[in-house]
């Protein structure tokens, strides 16, 4: 497998305001990234433009997966070119069972050609194998009985962010945020499920604040994202260094774009890690 | 002189056209005494206008009923093409078929005719069974609540009525199709008696040969459902979208009896629909369902009403409503609670999923409560489709027109999961899938 998403020069708007400006990133599958930046730098947004969401107007430059251009596609289409975003706060689907999302998703995802009607992956097939899933990444059976996300606590959010990605088995995935508003054990059990399922059989990008997810998923490039460009790209090591010294060094470093981050913070205080 | 001659000549809903109408028909002396008092108080009403609060919020300016004509009785009516939809892998008891409102062919189960059940055409059983009918027909719908109910009191062509007597149980679903033929007329009416503790299942369905179908249906749905009976009446209305559709429906609910009842609109350009329980014995019960999906310019009105009569009986009524492109729904809801109906438990709740920014649902709850110790919860909501749930699932792969209809689904599996009737929860959820247009 030699899966490779490329970014180039890629600039986002939302609502006509600029966010991304001018992001490059290269990923082989099988790698693992994590990114890095304080808030409002434009993590998030890389990752909804990646994943296609309509409200992220790419104004300028490219992404490439496998070199084919799917700047212009939509996200159903993405999705079934094996691009993945966990989200960091997915949504309820009220009256949706989620093993009938993940079934049609599944089907939709495995088979890129199929059209609307046609059949499903024949229903024991797939119960069987959420079933052993689901009991790799512990987690109880009666989720897959619920409605999406309908009532989940944060940590069952991610889980089934996680149990999705299993199942969808992508090139690419992009994790946002997936440890934000778990306790320690939580963030624990979602690392190791991430190593688990995602290390070496898809490319990885990781956005988070927290040591414990890359401890468990040690990156073998740390990208650092400010006022809307990555700045800084560098290995495990840096991500370390953010982890316990903060963004001060590199506010200082790049003086551009730390005024950048504060435009588009507006008045709001800068938060720093 | 000339033009006026013309205008009185000409055979439709009026004076000629009511007596010929008398002239072809073979009804028994009273029934023709109905009909006459009902064509008189149909001449002297206007048609209902922004004055009735009912009406408030329907246009029927767009309505000519001089467009359509009285059926003819002795010619054969056959309308072809319209779709059955409730009846897959479902093992009958019965089934009546009414093609623009005359019914065209009956059948019972031998085994319930036995017991003394009678299912079959109304004007039929008004000959054969004129003391039962006659107690129970158009005693619930006073032919003078609007023009409607006065001309379907009238000029009703034929109907279907059924009979169950005391503690015969019908264990296999009866079914009746209407069939409206593009551009006709269907007056008819459906009677409905449960005798003490008798049970049935009647699957109704109203259909045209083409989505685009036009015409005019002016009915009336009458239920007496005696002590501990037990009722399940499911309605699919899904005339052509440019069908005129007016109807009165009304059930009456004795003593520990209960009712199920859902409603499916998803035809008709325009319809009003009068839908009430009267819970008149202790311990009555009633769960009402209604489904409503529009498009295109529907405009689709419910005016229900529980009217609580008696204490210790239960209410419950849920509707959802899917609006796409410039349709409009209006939901009036009202709980009645009559002084003495104490230990009522009542509930009404309207929710309305706007698929499109020209659509609109107007829901109007309401509460009229006389006894002092009751239960009554009522709610509405009414939101547009959240377009983060249609990007969450097409960031799974689902496409665009897959997300809007999973959502819908998602949107009415409530009412799915108070349907207990296996084959109606696949037909809705069919028509439902079908109903979703295509988005780009």
């Amino acid at each position: 497998m030699s899966h490779i998403l490329r970014i180039e020069n890629l600039h986002v708007s939302v609502e006509g305001k600029a966010i991304l400006r001018g992001v490059n990133l290269e990923m082989k599958f099988g790698e693992t990234h994590a990114l890095m930046g304080p808030n409002g730098s434009g993590k998030s947004t890389l990752g909804l433009a990646i994943a296609g969401h309509p409200n992220y107007e790419i104004t300028e430059g490219s992404i490439t997966l496998d070199g084919e251009e799917i700047t212009e596609w939509e996200a159903d289409q993405r999705a079934r070119a094996g691009i993945f975003m966990a989200f960091q706060r997915p949504v309820a689907i009220p009256g949706v069972k989620t093993a009938d999302f993940l079934r049609h998703a599944t089907t939709n995802v495995r088979r890129p050609d199929r059209k609307e009607g046609e059949d499903l992956i024949p229903m024991r097939e797939f119960r069987k194998e959420l079933k052993s899933k689901m009991e790799q990444l512990k987690i109880d059976s009666e989720f897959a009985r619920r409605y999406v996300n309908d009532g989940f606590s944060g940590g069952e959010m991610k889980r089934a962010e996680i149990l999705t990605m299993a199942m969808l088995s992508p090139k690419f995935s992009i994790l946002d945020e997936t440890d934000s508003g778990l306790d320690a054990d939580a963030v624990k059990l979602a690392s190791a499920s991430i190593a688990e399922i995602g290390r070496d059989k898809m490319g990885l990008l990781i956005i988070t604040h927290h040591d414990k997810l890359l401890e468990h998923n040690p990156p073998q490039f740390t990208h650092v994202m400010l006022g809307g460009r990555i700045v800084e790209t560098g290995g495990s090591e840096l991500a370390r260094e953010l982890h316990d010294h903060g963004y001060e060094r590199i506010r200082k470093t790049y003086p551009d774009a730390e005024a950048a981050n504060q435009e588009m913070l507006g008045k709001e205080e800068p938060a720093t890690v | 002189m000339t033009s006026m001659l013309t205008q009185t000549d000409k055979v439709g809903f009026n004076q000629l056209g009511f007596e010929q109408f008398l002239e072809r028909r073979i009804d028994p002396v009273w029934i023709t005494e109905l009909r006459k008092q009902s064509w008189e108080t149909f001449q002297s009403m206007g048609w209902p206008d922004s004055r009735d609060e009912n009406w408030m919020r329907s246009d029927l300016r767009g309505f000519k009923l001089d467009k359509y004509l009285p059926i003819n009785e002795t010619e054969t009516q056959q309308v072809v093409g319209a779709p059955v939809r409730l009846i897959e892998g479902v093992d009958l008891g019965g089934s009546i078929r009414m093609d623009n409102g005359l019914v065209t062919s009956e059948s019972l189960d031998p085994k319930y005719a036995a017991k003394g059940v009678v299912f079959g055409s109304l004007s039929r059983c008004a000959r054969d069974h004129a003391d039962l009918v006659k107690k129970y027909l158009h005693k619930q719908i006073e032919s003078g609540v609007d023009r409607f109910a006065a001309l379907e009191a009238a000029m009703w062509t034929d109907g279907q009525f059924l009979y169950v007597p005391k503690n015969v149980v019908i264990d296999k679903p009866l079914h009746i199709e209407c069939a409206m033929g593009d551009g006709c007329t269907d007056l008819s009416h459906t009677l409905i008696v449960l005798e003490e503790g008798a049970e049935a299942t009647v699957l109704l369905e109203s259909n045209s040969p083409s989505e685009t179908s036009g015409g005019c249906h002016i009915g009336g749905v009458e239920m007496e459902l005696e002590a501990r009976s037990n009722l399940r009446f499911v309605g699919l209305q899904d005339w052509g979208n440019a069908a005129w559709h007016f109807a009165h429906k009304r059930a009456r609910i004795g003593q520990d009896a209960n009712i199920q009842w859902t409603i499916a609109a998803m035809g008709s350009r325009f319809a009003q629909v009068d839908q009430q329980v009267h819970l008149v014995g202790p311990g009555a019960s009633s769960h009402v369902n209604g489904v409503l999906f529009t498009r295109g310019r529907q405009h689709i009105t419910y005016n229900t009403i529980q009217r609580h009569a008696a204490p210790h009986c239960n209410s419950d009524f849920l509707y959802k409503a899917v609006l796409q492109d410039r349709s409009r729904t209006v939901w009036r809801g009202m709980i009645k609670v009559d002084v003495g109906a104490d230990k009522t438990d009542g509930y009404q709740r309207n929710d309305n999923l706007l698929l499109s920014d020209h659509a609109r649902a107007d829901s109007i709850p309401g509460l009229e409560i006389l006894a002092d110790d009751v239960r009554c919860t009522h709610g509405s909501t009414s939101g547009r489709v959240d377009d983060e749930l249609i990007f969450y699932a097409q960031s799974r792969g689902f496409t665009r027109a897959e997300a809007i209809r999973m959502i819908v689904t998602g949107f009415f599996q409530q009412i799915f999961d108070r349907i207990t009737i296996e084959s109606v929860r696949e037909a809705l959820g069919v028509a439902i899938a079908r109903q979703v247009r295509q988005y780009d």
